[in-house]
């Protein structure tokens, strides 16, 4: 434990929390991959870096913070949150890339242009900690005129700079003299040639203190081995849209269905049929969770349900730490599907 | 005496109303009286019927979730004040009243029948006979 410098923890893939710890070597390792991302962003010494990732537990504020300051940069640590405050900072420091979630910096745009906000200086989005589309990044590089990269990572890994996209923005190259990239398909397990699409399993090479072997990314994705215009030869994967489990990111939270089933559990004692459906408003994403009323709760008192309503919304915020709406539906009401059941509607249109 | 009453959950979107009504219509059932209470998100549907056990297995048949609840029947003159009197006698009895809405197919033009719904149908029972209040039988209610 001596040897640990460091400690950060993410939710993880199985919805409990990870705990993942560095050595000064795996620090530093993650410091110079987070210059490599900036750089194959365009980005140097003399930008000014508004770092809005959070800061904390969470691996995306200091793995970003610490990478900006390495490459020489200026860095405004604000961490998430506070839109007047980031637009502020944005204007007045002449900002000119930042650091986020893609849907955060829609939410900025829109606000940006409310209040007239100046940000003509920012050049450069580094955004990831969530999925997003080339719809999404064509819409964002319109509106703003910035150029929008995807920036890959997790916490089980490293934290954010395991692979960026170059100014090809065709594929994210991925650092693979630390981390070995490896396709497989989710069901058997095999190895599965470049090119061909299945799960992304990493094996970390350098990593001293959490050495990972054939970690399974739960991301769905591609190899692209052919050589990319920029020069780099470090192999590319296709942008990834989504992943071989239920596992969903919201507002940079990973979120399964499992933690909604536990905390309907808690409160009901029995698990009714429930649909988790996301939408994106004014570039934020909105969780509702729909619940079909079993006979074991069903009250003829208005009071009690909406007091059920309120105890299912408290005890699955207190799961997943984020902001819900639980809307109780009528039985036999959502859909039913064979096979595995599609617990997340998805309407973000990433 | 006491009364079955059926309450039925409806989400509050267009035409949640219909097939319960539908369904009961098709089974023969004649809905006595009705009321509908409603949040912003779902609503209620709280009716008498004559034969509250049957109208149970149709919408049940029909996937839908029925409860039953017991309610009290009180005559009320079908006078100003009439209904304030008989409040009056529910509040001295201490009873607490989560609902109440009209019978609809009352028998007599000078008296009311209101539903009443108390958090304990027996011990209301029990409290208001003592006061003097008059509680109607299924037989009062039900013949036409
Ligand atoms: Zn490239």
């Amino acid at each position: 434990m001596e040897e640990i410098v460091r400690l950060h923890a993410s939710s993880g893939t199985t919805g409990k929390p990870i705990v993942v710890a560095y050595t000064q070597a795996d620090l530093d390792v993650w410091s110079e991959v987070m210059v490599r991302s900036f750089a194959a962003c365009g980005l140097h010494r003399g930008d000014v870096i508004q770092n809005a990732y959070g800061y904390g537990l969470f691996t995306g504020g200091l793995g970003a913070h610490y990478g900006a300051e390495m490459l020489g940069a200026t860095v405004i640590p604000i961490s998430g949150g506070n839109t007047e405050r980031q637009l502020m900072v944005m204007a007045d420091f002449g900002v000119t890339a930042l650091c986020c979630t893609p849907s955060y910096f829609l939410h900025l745009l829109e606000s940006a242009k409310e209040t007239k906000t100046d940000f003509s200086k920012l050049r450069v989005g580094v955004f990831g900690a969530e999925p997003w589309s080339e719809a999404m990044r064509d819409r964002i590089q319109a509106e703003s005129g910035i150029r929008a990269h995807d920036i890959y990572g997790l916490s089980e890994i490293i934290g954010p700079g395991v692979g960026i996209e170059c100014a090809q923005q065709h594929g994210l190259h991925i650092f693979e003299d630390h981390f070995y990239p490896e396709i497989i398909d989710p069901e058997t397990g095999d190895v599965l040639p470049d090119g061909a699409e299945g799960e992304l399993v990493l094996t970390t090479l350098s990593k001293q203190a959490m050495p990972m072997i054939r970690y399974r990314t739960r991301d769905i994705t591609a190899i692209m081995a052919e050589p990319c215009e920029c020069g780099r030869t470090l192999r590319r994967i296709r942008r990834i849209g989504r992943r071989s489990d239920d596992m969903v990111i919201i507002r940079g939270v990973n979120v399964f269905p499992s933690q909604v089933e536990t905390a309907l559990l808690r409160v009901e004692g029995t698990l009714p049929h429930y649909q988790i459906v996301l939408t994106r408003d004014k570039g934020l994403d909105q969780i509702e969770v729909k619940v079909e009323v079993t006979p074991e709760v069903f009250s003829d008192e208005i009071r009690k349900l909406e007091a059920l309503q309120h105890q299912l919304e408290a005890a699955i915020e207190n799961l997943l730490g984020l902001r819900v709406t639980v809307t109780l539906v009528q039985p036999r009401s959502l859909p039913r599907s064979e096979g595995k059941a599609r617990r997340v509607t998805d309407l973000r249109n990433l | 005496m006491k009364l079955k009453q059926l309450s039925l959950f409806l989400e509050n979107r267009p035409g949640q109303l219909r097939a319960p009504i539908a369904a009961l219509g098709n089974a023969g059932i004649d809905i006595l009286t009705m009321t509908l209470a409603d949040t912003a998100q779902f609503g209620i549907l709280r009716f008498i019927v004559a034969d509250p056990a049957r109208a149970k297995d149709v919408l049940e048949a029909e996937g839908m979730i029925v409860s039953v609840t017991e309610v009290v029947p009180i005559q009320v003159d079908n006078r100003p004040g009439g209904l304030a009197a008989v409040l009056a006698a529910i509040e001295s009895a201490g009873l607490g009243v989560e609902y109440m809405y009209d019978f609809a197919a009352r028998a007599t033009p000078d008296k009311a029948a209101i539903i009443f719904r108390f958090e304990d149908a027996d011990r209301a029972l029990e409290a208001l006979k003592a006061a003097g209040v008059r509680i109607l039988t299924s037989e009062e209610l039900l013949r036409k």
